[in-house]
């Protein structure tokens, strides 16, 4: 191409582009032109059109999904209650709204103050108060022309049937904070969208949620609703049906009275959970209803520390229960042989100190079934001492101590299985082989939790396999209509000879027949179990009484029944009751008594039967 | 070959015209995106303050694109045309659907949208076939150039995404007239029936039957107004026009603070602005939109070669095109089809991609004096 085609071509292109620009110009103006017409020309039109344009949008919250028991108890549903809202931008005089509030139904002036001045638009309802009774909502309704802006919405209310009962594991629901809505980051939630905050109600949030729906209003000058434009529904929660018994539940809770504590029952067969006492406890309703800061205040400086649910979060020294550990991990590494004596003379002397035996004067010579029988502690010290801590801590590892179970309750504690490692790890220092008798009887650092214990005897009754325990046995879909089961789930075998577990089963039954928990034969059912006796202070002179409650030591019992084909395992601890044969072999007793009654013992099955399934049919049909 | 000197005198006041035009649209965008989104406030960072970070990252390909002599750039302008077809048929494949269309890959917490960039590729790719060789005759100078455009147009449109594809149709339709088509008489009237095509189209479709436009608009774009009711269009003239002369001032549109208008912060930025800032603000918006066009145009007037003459016109095109119909959909004179307002909308692709065009039209400018030889 030539210089001057070139050229020619650029100063035609030049041509062109001074037309393109004349006709790029005549449409912005003629973009001009017509916004002119819009805004100026017909603005007060449109103007007044805007003015006028009162549809709102309402949200409609989803019913959260029911909690039921493993019969179809209720133990979590919604009732109605009326909830107060107010639109700023329809407000004519807030300071009259104030006291009109105040006088009325009797508002806290500064929590009435605090809502209506956070942050948040104008123009959309804000929450001021719910739960208002029936009376409140009725005097304000009647009030209605003098409050504009004012808004009575009914609502559902979380409510928990059983009360205090169970509430360590339904949990209970509360205003979602600002950092849940930031992790969510779900189109679901907005601000004050309920949702779980403790326990179960936490765990399955998302199924037990739904999703919301919403409702466009149109409202007149006046803010009355005139119609409405579009409704689309929202989609109820998922509903629960747990594995417990709410009767052994309330149970449970009833053995432990007034004194702190925790009672954990598993199905040892499946991971299923029966009951989950721990006391002290508290009231969902409460605390899903909106507190002041002072009631918040109470609940968690409370010094006994109702919030705690002691069977997942506290950790206590095992104590003598602990034995069944090292029975298994003395006989497994050959430390010892079923017919292997040990004399024990009421203490053991190591380096300059004696570790004493709870019996003053000793078991005499005695071999392994009996020292579990009769809780020796000189023999545990002994094999302990001969196998070292970091066997110890590797059997303990095999049972499930010092890790969590996995259960669905929000923060469970591990505890402390402690090893060579675990030492050097966390306190940097080096292993002293005198802390590793003080482990051999459960004391020194090695901490559990009830529901760790209550798996572990579980584990020993099912013949060293071992599932997770859980709570939940069926989620009911509300979407598809599905019944989701939970299937068990096998978490591993020991690794443990049969023989071994036989000699501790036969021990742990000859412990209730003739040993330390006499006071848990029943005439009902035959059951297996070992006391255990945490020691909370380190010196211990004298008899229990003279010393004051918080440092008398925890009473420990886990167990099984029936002996022949185990259906349940019970952990009981009560915190400063002294020792288990007494203070909390007697509670498991009952609990295994009223376990048997509920449900007679028929014969085992492979796969136990799934009354849930025959309960929701039934249901189904009427 | 040509031996090529950069025009290194100190930028003139031209230049900075060209900038405080370009840096005055933006702020006004940011802050009508941050209006739009006040009363609703999202989880996690602002929309307002992620627009900036486009805003930056824009700068960022800003630079890039005036740094690198522009006929570098068109060298690449083919394997860049390739691989934008390539990331239009992923989208297809893979892309994350929003609004039942699928126009993003997900990359990270970001989604991009290749359509948007498909446009600007087009440009160079037009830009470099005319300014090749002599093009002669109508093959070579209309229906080659249409079937270069043919296979981007197609997998643009299957997306569905109506908006890009009309844009990728103005890029092309500017471009005949500013170089393919020999006789003025043609090229002005193919120009004004692309740009009446909106109009005319009103005037067709005012005649269909309201069941009829609603399968039309379902088919070609399923994301606006499925009701078909023209709702969302009501919605944004009646937000426009309340705004009068002076406008309701900053949050004070109800229109856009109750939700009446549909994306506030995206293709409907126009009219929360719009409502909040009166014509007042309407004037100096779109007085600063026509300072951005006349600079732009005369960019491509004074440009050394057919290449940068080019380049800069489609450039112009572009932006004048989203402008327009953007306006005139949120005005009430055009359909609603989905194209977002330059340099205002929120949107990380566009944004990026509309600054990378500005940066362009200004590589051309301070190349004008390039030497030959």
């Amino acid at each position: 191409m030539s210089e001057f085609d070139l050229h020619s071509e650029l100063r035609e292109v030049q041509r062109r582009l001074s037309i393109l620009r004349i006709i790029l110009l005549l449409f912005l103006l003629l973009l001009g032109g017509r916004l002119w017409h819009l805004q100026i020309y017909e603005g007060g039109y449109y103007r007044n059109l805007s003015d006028n344009n009162r549809t709102r949008t309402v949200l409609i919250e989803p019913a959260r999904g029911l909690i039921y028991d493993r019969h179809g108890e209720l133990l979590a549903n919604n009732v109605p209650s009326f909830t107060l809202y107010v639109t700023l931008e329809d407000v004519k005089d807030r300071e009259q709204l104030i006291q009109g509030l105040i006088t009325l139904i009797g508002l806290d002036e500064d929590m009435v103050r605090k809502k209506l001045s956070a942050r948040g638009s104008k123009l959309l309802p804000r929450k001021v108060k719910d739960g208002l009774t029936l009376r409140e909502a009725a005097l304000i309704e009647s009030h209605r022309l003098d409050f504009p802006g004012v808004m009575i919405q009914a609502e559902l209310q979380r409510n928990y049937p059983a009360g205090l009962a169970a509430g360590h594991m339904t949990g209970y629901v509360g205003e979602v904070s600002p950092d849940q809505l930031e992790r969510e980051n779900s189109s679901d939630l907005h601000q004050g969208s309920i949702v779980g905050q403790y326990g179960l109600e936490r765990t399955y949030d998302r199924s037990l949620r739904g999703r919301p729906g919403q409702k466009v209003i149109e409202v007149d000058a006046t803010g009355h609703v005139k119609q409405t434009v579009l409704v689309e529904k929202a989609q109820s929660g998922d509903d629960l049906y747990m594995t417990i018994d709410i009767r052994l539940q309330k149970l449970a809770e009833s053995l432990l009275g007034e004194e702190a504590g925790a009672i954990v029952a598993l199905d040892p067969t499946t991971g299923e959970v029966l009951a989950m006492a721990s006391r002290p406890g508290f009231d969902p309703n409460i605390l899903s209803r909106e507190l002041t800061g002072k009631q918040w205040e109470d609940i968690v400086q409370d010094e006994r520390h109702p919030l705690t649910n002691r069977a997942t979060q506290g950790q206590y020294p095992p104590g003598s229960t602990f034995k069944i550990v090292m029975a298994a991990a003395a006989l497994e590494t050959d430390t010892v042989q079923p017919a292997t004596h040990i004399r024990c003379v009421g203490g053991y002397p190591f380096g300059k100190r004696v570790f004493r035996d709870w019996k003053t004067g000793g078991h005499g010579m005695i071999d392994l079934k009996h020292a579990i029988i009769h809780s020796c502690d000189v023999y545990f010290y002994t094999v302990g001492n001969r196998m070292g801590i970091d066997t110890i801590a590797e059997y303990a590892g095999q049972f499930g101590l010092g890790k969590e179970t996995g259960i669905e309750l929000p923060s469970e504690r591990a505890g402390i299985m402690p090893s060579t490692m675990w030492k050097e790890r966390v306190r940097h220092e080096q292993w002293f082989p005198g802390e590793t008798i003080s482990a051999a009887i459960g004391q020194g650092y090695v901490t559990v939790t009830p529901l760790q214990m209550a798996r572990l005897v579980g584990i020993v009754a099912n013949n060293g396999v071992s599932y997770k325990p859980h709570l939940v046995r069926t989620i009911m879909h509300r979407e598809t209509g599905h019944m989701e089961d939970s299937v068990p789930d096998l978490q591993g075998r020991l690794t443990i000879d049969r023989s071994t577990l036989a000699l501790i089963q036969e021990g742990l039954a000859g412990v209730v027949t003739e040993g330390t928990a006499t006071k848990a034969k029943s005439p009902l059912v035959t059951i297996a179990g070992k006391t255990g006796t945490a020691q909370t202070a380190a010196l211990r002179t004298g008899p229990q009484e003279d010393i004051p409650k918080k440092f008398r030591d925890h009473a420990w019992f886990v167990s099984y029944a029936p002996v022949e084909s185990p259906r349940i395992a019970v952990a009981v601890l009560v915190e400063h009751m002294g020792h288990g044969g007494s203070a909390a072999a007697p509670l498991a007793k009952q609990l295994i008594e009223e376990f048997v009654k509920l449900r007679p013992l028929d014969p085992v099955v492979a796969n136990p039967e799934h009354p849930i399934s025959e309960n929701l049919s039934r249901r189904g049909a009427s | 070959m040509m031996d090529r000197v950069m025009d290194n005198r100190k930028p003139d006041h031209f230049e900075w015209r060209f900038l405080a035009v370009i840096v005055a649209i933006l702020s006004l965008g940011v802050l009508s995106i941050y209006s739009a989104t006040y009363s609703q406030p999202t989880p996690g960072l602002p929309l307002y303050a992620k627009q900036m970070i486009w805003i930056v990252a824009g700068a960022a390909a800003f630079l890039v694109m005036l740094t690198i002599d522009y006929h570098t750039i068109a060298r690449l302008a083919y394997p860049l045309y390739a691989i934008v077809l390539i990331l239009l048929a992923v989208v297809l494949v893979t892309g994350k659907t929003s609004r039942g269309a699928q126009r993003w890959i997900p990359i990270g917490p970001f989604a991009f949208q290749p359509s948007e960039f498909a446009k600007l590729v087009l440009i160079l790719v037009l830009a470099s076939y005319y300014a090749k060789s002599p093009r002669e005759g109508w093959l070579q100078r209309v229906v080659l150039p249409s079937l270069i455009m043919m296979p981007g147009l197609f997998l643009i449109i299957k997306q569905p995404d109506l908006g890009s594809g009309l844009s990728f149709l103005a890029v092309y339709g500017a471009m005949l007239l500013v170089v393919g088509i020999r006789s003025k008489a043609v090229g002005i009237l193919f120009l004004f029936s692309l740009m009446l095509f909106p109009f005319a189209w009103e005037m067709v479709w005012g005649g269909l039957h309201d069941y009829q436009r609603e399968r039309i608009m379902t088919f070609v774009n399923p994301d606006y107004d499925t009701g078909g009711k023209g709702y969302h269009a009501l919605q944004s003239r009646i937000a426009i026009g309340a705004g009068e002369l002076t406008g309701k001032g900053l949050y004070g549109g109800t229109q856009s603070q109750l939700k009446f208008l549909p994306e506030g912060h995206t293709d409907f930025v126009f009219s929360v602005y719009a409502e909040e800032w009166g014509f007042l603000g309407v004037v100096v918006l779109l007085g600063l939109f026509i300072a951005l066009i006349v600079l732009s145009v005369d960019i491509a007037l004074k440009a050394k070669d057919v290449l940068g003459a080019l380049l800069a016109a489609g450039v112009t095109a572009m932006i004048a095109f989203c402008a327009v119909v953007n306006i005139g959909m949120t005005a009430g004179i055009v359909p609603i089809v989905g194209i977002p307002l330059p340099l205002m909308s929120y949107g990380g692709s566009a944004t990026v991609m509309t600054l990378a065009a500005l940066g362009l039209l200004l590589n051309v400018k301070r190349r004008r004096l390039t030497l030959f030889y």
